[in-house]
């Protein structure tokens, strides 16, 4: 009854989505106006389908009818309701189904928020993103159908993956990766549409401007999510290792974060416009990219817990998008010629091009070193994997460089500065920077990768501060406001340009705590008997026996140690291994002391009951918490980047944008 | 030619040649860092080619090779092709603690090199979880079914290093 239910709204959806496709497109290309309305009617019809065949998905997971083949796959009667519920992305065809769901709601906001806009071109641009709804109507119809009706009906299945049931953390990291992904089909579908159309005025810029800008936001809270799921629940001690999986939602991020800075060139100065289309598109490709590399289990890693005959499928379709984005570019690229030549080596646009440059520089290696084992593989039938010191020695100097562009860039005018007014900007900052890097030496603090990303981001910071508040600074002093009413007013009159040096405050935050995490880590192995101390840095560990327990899904074994930390404190620490009913393999929990300063990682390793004893990987990790408590700020900048302007306010922000302005004044709109 | 048009060529040219710079660099430094996949009769029959690079070597645990000292963590056991008893094996020495999971006949992979006096120097070890999961056929026997299960390891999950 379910699989019937089910899969009558995906072939619904897949209706929807053909249809409005094709009216779009026609009614696009012919510059009816008449089509629009139906196109929405259809996108309507599409989120509503999705969202019902995903609420069947729930339903039938929640009441175990395992007459569905996808519960039968990953649902048990054990389970706890909240990782029943959270099963539905926990494999494969769940997933691409939850996409299309995710898919139904991002067609269904860009509808609403640009249904009073010009028809002609609106239609072509939501025509393009049901057509992405087609691939994967289809997909969740047939690749990947969930809802095989099975016969006869198991009593009752395996449950969802362990690893996926260990944490909590995989009920929000999930959902948030796939917003940052399917969000990339809404600037896909604006950015074919201004080709197709042959423009890019401010009716495509301004909401793909707005639509990279969220996808972007979830993407990089879904990867940072990511890196912190991997170091609370797999217990190697680490956050990050340059995984396939990992690099799959890195590529995208890269590309889209260069086109979040490329388009500020385009919209000021009417350069870089092909450029910045094309990584709109590449940042598209490659989030469908990742997903084939994720969900394919074409690498043998982690996260690929399935196996599927979904692969060709993807390949087929990323071949057929990459055939058509270059066809369109090349075919349109004469009608986006840049309207200006480039001023000034020393600018701001200069800087901006720069940090292009570098990241998808850094893409390149990356995609690189990602691809290049099943290259081998697929070619010469040899299985090689490519090490991390490839990843980390290609890109650690490309995002050093990155660091110090996010301080020269925003200190810099638009145009053709004076060689004053480039020293007045970046004096105080560059001596920043520089005692930055004195005081860690002196501090005794070594490595040169690290030392120099702390005294650029002494640097970046400094800019980004100065940029932060100045405008504030002058409203205090003009119109005598006190320093939270100018600070707001402030950002309200440049949201984004405040909004983005919120990020940049993160990203230097994010930028340090990798550096120092990693470069500052220290490990040890330690086996206790019962009663025995051990002390590691400023910490002592004594083992106090272990203790056992059951929880609804599972039964758990946990090493007791007592940490004395160096305030004295005598913490409980409790790393424990997770047995699954339905596993062989224990999964362990690793026991973590958070603080500003510094982490303490605790792994349980192998125990023997029967002589007391336990062996542990011990770390300490400094400034590491920083990376995950970057993320409110990012949301924030985010948001407050990207909140829908009033009328009004779109009229002064359009007006500010028209060249040509003077420096001094663009530099307080940016 | 205009001097737009000029301008444009430089751009191309000098994008083309910083983009061939870069892939050069790339390419040196990934054929570096390549690590071969081997298992023990592979890393054998490299003969002496085999002493140095490092590699993963993809193996099971020979059953009642595992010699482990919990005071210093030195850890010694033979890497086998396969279950079969005559199979190649290659002895493997790693200074860590196994995870817990690490048995007999479980499969492993180890990162590290080889050298001439037949020991592989291993810095990383992994142990092949078996991460698929099916559900025991009606009527049959729990511990069998978990013994089934024991038998298709797929995917390296548990990382130690």
């Amino acid at each position: 009854m379910n699989a019937t239910l089910g899969y009558a709204f995906v072939l619904g959806g897949l209706a929807f989505a053909v249809f409005g496709a094709v009216v779009g497109f026609v009614g696009g290309l012919r510059h009816s106006q008449t089509g629009y309305t139906w196109v929405l009617r259809s996108v309507i019809g599409f989120f509503v389908c999705m969202l019902m065949a995903n609420a069947v998905m729930v339903f039938a997971l929640v009441t175990h009818d395992f007459s569905v083949s996808y519960v039968a796959q990953v649902g048990s009667r054990a389970t706890p309701l909240l990782f029943t519920v959270v099963s539905l992305w926990s494999a494969l065809e769940g997933s691409i189904l939850f996409w299309g769901l995710i898919l139904g709601c991002y067609l269904l906001a860009f509808g609403l928020a640009h249904r009073k806009e010009p028809p002609v071109a609106m239609q072509l641009a939501v025509g393009t993103m049901l057509a992405v709804g087609v691939f994967f109507a289809f997909l969740i119809a047939g690749p990947a159908n969930p809802f095989h009706a099975v016969s006869p009906v198991p009593l009752d299945g395996p449950g969802p993956n362990p690893l996926l049931q260990n944490h909590l953390l995989m009920v929000i990291h999930p959902p948030m990766l796939y917003l940052g992904y399917v969000g990339m089909t809404v600037p896909f579908g604006v950015a074919v549409a201004a080709l197709i159309r042959g423009e890019l005025s401010p009716t495509f810029m301004a909401p793909l401007r707005k639509w990279t800008l969220i996808a972007w936001a979830f993407l990089s809270v879904g990867i940072i999510l990511g890196a912190w799921w991997a170091y609370a629940v797999l217990g190697w001690g680490g956050y990050w290792a340059w995984d396939p999986v990992e690099n799959a939602s890195f590529l995208p991020w890269l590309t889209a974060t260069a086109f979040v800075h490329s388009t500020m060139v385009q919209e000021r100065k009417g350069m870089l416009k092909v450029w910045t289309v094309a990584l709109a598109l590449a940042s598209f490709i490659l989030t469908l990219l990742g997903t084939f590399m994720t969900r394919s289990g074409v690498f043998n890693s982690v996260h690929s817990f399935t196996q599927s005959d979904i692969g060709p499928t993807f390949l087929v379709f990323i071949g057929i998008l990459l055939v058509f984005s270059i066809a369109l570019l090349s075919s349109r690229a004469h009608l986006l010629a840049p309207e200006r030549p480039l001023d000034a080596p020393v600018s701001r646009e200069t800087a901006i091009l720069v940090n292009n440059l570098m990241l998808v520089a850094i893409t390149f290696t990356v995609l690189l070193g990602t691809l290049f084992p099943l290259i081998s593989e697929a070619l010469r039938d040899k299985r090689i994997s490519v090490g991390e010191p490839y990843f980390n020695r290609m890109s650690v100097p490309g995002f050093l460089v990155v660091l110090f562009l996010m301080g020269v860039g925003p200190a810099l005018p638009w145009g053709r500065p004076t060689a004053a007014t480039i020293k007045k900007q970046l004096m105080l900052p560059a001596l920043i920077g520089v005692g930055v890097v004195v005081v860690t030496l002196l501090l005794g603090f070594r490595g040169g990768y690290a030392v120099a990303s702390f005294g650029l981001a002494g640097f970046a910071l400094t800019v980004t501060l100065r940029e932060l508040l100045l405008p504030a600074k002058v409203r205090m002093t003009e119109h005598g406001e006190r320093p939270w009413t100018a600070v707001v007013r402030s950002a309200q009159r440049a949201r984004r340009r405040f909004g983005g040096y919120l990020v940049h405050l993160a990203v230097i935050m994010i930028a340090v705590a990798v550096s120092a995490s990693s470069s500052y880590v220290t490990k040890t192995t330690v086996t206790l008997k019962d009663g025995e101390s051990s002390k590691f840095g400023r910490y002592e560990l004594t083992m106090r026996g272990f203790t056992e327990g059951q929880e609804p899904h599972r039964s758990y074994l946990a090493a007791k140690l007592d940490v004395k930390t160096p305030d004295g404190e005598v913490r409980q620490a409790l790393p424990r291994m997770n047995f699954y009913e339905r596993s062989t393999d224990p999964i362990g929990t690793p026991w973590v002391r958070e603080t500003a300063r510094e982490d303490l990682y605790i792994s349980l390793m192998a125990f023997s009951q029967a002589e007391n004893t336990a062996s542990f990987n011990v770390w300490v990790f400094p400034l590491v918490s920083w990376i995950w408590w970057s993320i409110p700020l990012i949301l924030l900048g985010s948001a407050i980047a990207a909140w829908p302007t009033r009328k009004k306010a779109t009229a002064t922000v359009s007006a500010a944008a028209s060249p040509p302005v003077s420096p001094q004044a663009s530099r307080g709109a940016a | 030619m205009t001097s737009q048009a000029r301008n444009r060529l430089f751009a191309v040219v000098a994008l083309l040649i910083a983009g061939a710079g870069l892939a050069y660099i790339a390419l040196g430094d990934l054929e570096e860092n390549l690590v071969y996949y081997w298992s023990p009769g592979e890393l054998l029959a490299q003969g002496e080619k085999g002493y140095g690079p490092t590699v993963r070597l993809g193996g099971v645990v020979k059953p009642g090779t595992i010699q482990f000292d919990s005071g210093s963590h030195e850890l010694a056991f033979q890497l086998a092709d396969s279950h079969a008893a005559e199979a190649s094996a290659v002895k493997v020495h790693s200074r860590e603690v196994p995870p817990q999971m690490f048995r007999d006949g479980i499969g492993v992979v180890v990162e590290g090199s080889y050298s001439s006096n037949g020991v592989f120097e291993s810095n990383r070890l992994m142990v092949n979880h078996s991460n698929e999961y099916r559900a025991p056929k009606e009527g049959e026997d729990p511990k069998q079914w978990q013994e089934s299960l024991k038998g298709d390891t797929t995917t390296t999950s548990a990382r130690t290093r």
